[in-house]
């Protein structure tokens, strides 16, 4: 194993961790989750590009080809899971840190409530007409 | 290097407790789910860590599957909170 795959792991295990001190320590869940996902994903992607190294070195070139293909679905998964996930907490209302400046979501949030009250108001109507 | 995959491993049991506290006091469904994404996440690396330390590349394989997995679970998990208002 190459020098270069101990130093690449030992990086993305230092990103690992600061992330996980920004879970525990940051105020809510917005600023958790972008501290987190940024953190981790890039610290895991850093020791799958350690592993990668370790295997075209070792000459195990399948555990470097899958650790390539990893962190390309990790790259592009974990962003999304994040925004969806900041989404929802916004949506079902959990409030921003009193120490938060901005707000620029709101007025979009609001549409996005309305247009979910209109299509369960929609529902019941239709429910009623189709039980009559 | 033995000594080098037990430091690994033991940061990454360290990563993994922060999360677990996390999960166990978050004072919001959002808040678990955030950390259970970040777990998922966090054991990817601990796959990578035992190809490493064993040299077999099957580990790349559950971490592959545990990354796909974590991220359609992780979905249907925002997508139940969107539908559903704030309960501390």
């Amino acid at each position: 194993m190459p020098e270069l795959a101990y130093w690449l792991i030992g990086i993305g295990l230092a990103f690992d961790v600061f992330g996980c001190v920004g879970l525990v320590r940051l105020p809510d869940v917005y600023n958790r989750a972008q501290a987190a996902t940024k953190c981790v994903t890039l610290g895991t992607c850093v020791i799958l590009a350690g592993v990668a190294t370790a295997g075209f070195g070792g000459a195990v070139w399948p555990m470097g080809v899958k650790a390539i293909l990893c962190a390309a679905f990790i790259l592009l998964t974990s962003p999304v899971a994040a925004h969806a996930i900041c989404r929802g907490a916004y949506l079902s209302g959990v409030p921003l840190t009193d120490r938060s400046v901005a707000d620029d979501f709101a007025p979009r949030a609001q549409d996005i409530r309305g247009e979910h009250q209109a299509a369960e108001l929609q529902r019941a109507e239709h429910e009623e007409t189709q039980a009559s | 290097m033995t000594v080098f995959e037990q430091i690994a491993m033991g940061v990454l049991v360290l990563c993994s407790v922060l999360c677990i506290y996390r999960i166990a006091k978050g004072p919001s469904a959002p808040d678990r789910t955030v950390a259970i994404d970040i777990l998922g996440t966090l054991i990817v690396g601990f796959c990578c860590v035992m190809a490493v330390k064993t040299g077999r590349e099957y580990y790349m394989n559950i971490a592959i599957a545990w990354a796909l997995i974590s991220f359609v679970g992780t979905l249907a998990l925002a997508k139940y909170l969107e539908g559903r208002s704030y309960d501390a």
